[in-house]
């Protein structure tokens, strides 16, 4: 058999993406009076108007578009903290700023549903443009740097979407690599035999690293 | 070492409190991401379908008992999102069956991954597979040739059935701390899985990790 894996199974669409990220709690201000509700995702209410509730993000947009409350915009979602987390993705060339695993998602439906009710929407739709595109080059640079002998890959504080997006070439890259370089790696180590492998002999052995501090690598001339 | 057992109550009380639609949420998961068959969960599913058939009357009570339509809609799209769940679920489990109906009938171990329906699913698909390719071609090969899982006489072994590729790179994300992993079997491939990280690795490697729950396929 070819034996090249098949994706399509494990492909995730982009709105089966979002119907994860819309479980995610978030909080909102009713402008009405409803009894709780008992759902089998979980019970939330009753609901008071002016007084604050945490709810799924699905439920709190439908409340949304029905005119029944206001969002509360999440505390990451500011001007302040995403001009910070901006600042130190651009500073870091090889680390990703802890971020909301769904900020992408979560934004988007804000950006879409409740606008109004975020302040200088224009400027925090901007910035979390400009947090995506610094993120995403950081993941297009580290692709490059796969080779034969990763055997891993670290990718602390990646997102969701970010994740789907990249996973069918990655899976693929990573797939060709393993099935075409790896009984070399085998002959190596063979040939190397009982001594321990001299640090400075391994060579890159891995792409990513999103820490100050070297993961995978022992060795620091690789760069 | 007072905090690690503040940790692991809270982990334990989160555990707890964790609903059957995150349950079912992360089985979905795991089984799209993951390239062979998981083992079915046979408790999560009847009690989400309990939990739904529950809804459905509800809300038939409801439509007759002139509730707000506001709560009706509401109590609808959460009955919506817990059917694709399970459907997809399902259906997922489906695919991969009629995929590697072959591989699966010749492995005890992969049988009893599947739920009885399913078990009864793939010994007629199989019967029917094999009936119609009998039928429409190999009874028309040669002596030697006419066999649907081996390509000839001459073959070792089984060497028409589709396989799941477990090699394959899977996402996945730690819920605790595994520390120091071996990820081949030679000892060269050490990796220090640590709580709550993002890591792609060969899927084999991880296979007892994912089900022992302590890795998420995403």
């Amino acid at each position: 058999m070819a034996g090249q894996s098949d994706p399509h199974l494990s492909i995730f669409s982009p709105s089966e993406v979002e119907f994860v990220a819309e479980d995610e709690i978030i909080e909102i201000v009713p402008n009405i009076r409803m009894e709780a509700l008992n759902m089998i995702c979980g019970d939330f209410g009753p609901f008071f108007p002016q007084i604050a509730s945490k709810v799924p993000l699905w439920l709190a947009v439908a409340l949304k578009k029905r005119g029944k409350c206001t969002i509360r915009t999440p505390d990451w979602m500011t001007v302040d903290r995403l001009t910070q987390v901006l600042d130190a993705e651009r500073e870091s060339p090889k680390e990703f700023q802890p971020l909301p695993f769904h900020y992408i998602e979560i934004s988007k439906l804000l950006f879409d549903h409740a606008r109004d009710d975020i302040s200088d929407a224009y400027l925090v739709r901007s910035l979390i443009e400009d947090i995506r595109d610094v993120r995403f080059h950081k993941v297009e640079t580290g692709l490059e740097t796969i080779s034969g002998r990763t055997h891993a890959v670290k990718l602390k504080n990646l997102s969701a979407m970010e994740v789907n997006i990249i996973r069918p070439f990655m899976v693929r890259t990573l797939q060709a690599f393993y099935k075409h370089d790896s009984p070399q790696m085998i002959q190596q180590a063979d040939n190397i035999g009982s001594r321990p492998t001299p640090v400075t002999d391994r060579g890159p052995r891995v792409s990513f690293q999103f820490y100050a501090y070297e993961y995978f690598s022992f060795s620091t001339e690789v760069y | 070492m007072s905090s690690w057992e503040d940790e692991d109550s809270a982990a334990a009380a989160a555990e707890a409190a964790t609903t059957d639609v995150e349950l079912l949420k992360r089985a979905w998961r795991n089984e799209k991401a993951s390239p062979e068959i998981l083992r079915f969960d046979f408790p999560l599913v009847s009690r989400v379908r309990e939990q739904i058939q529950l809804l459905e009357e509800t809300l038939d009570d409801f439509a007759e008992g002139g509730v707000d339509d506001l709560v009706v809609s509401l109590y609808q799209m959460d009955l919506d999102r817990t059917l694709f769940l399970i459907r997809s679920y399902l259906r997922l489990r489906l695919q991969k069956i009629e995929k590697y109906m072959m591989h699966i009938s010749k492995s005890e171990d992969l049988l009893n991954r599947l739920s009885q329906q399913e078990q009864r699913f793939v010994k007629s698909c199989t019967e029917i597979m094999e009936k119609h390719l009998e039928q429409s071609v190999l009874s028309k090969l040669p002596y030697g040739y006419d066999s649907v899982t081996r390509q000839s006489l001459s073959s070792t072994e089984d060497d028409m059935v589709p396989e799941p590729q477990l090699n394959t790179f899977v996402f996945c994300k730690t819920k605790s701390d595994v520390g120091a992993f071996q990820l081949d079997d030679i000892g060269e491939e050490v990796v220090d899985l640590v709580a709550d990280d993002l890591y792609v690795l060969r899927y084999k490697s991880i296979k007892g990790l994912v089900e022992s729950g302590q890795i998420d396929l995403i």
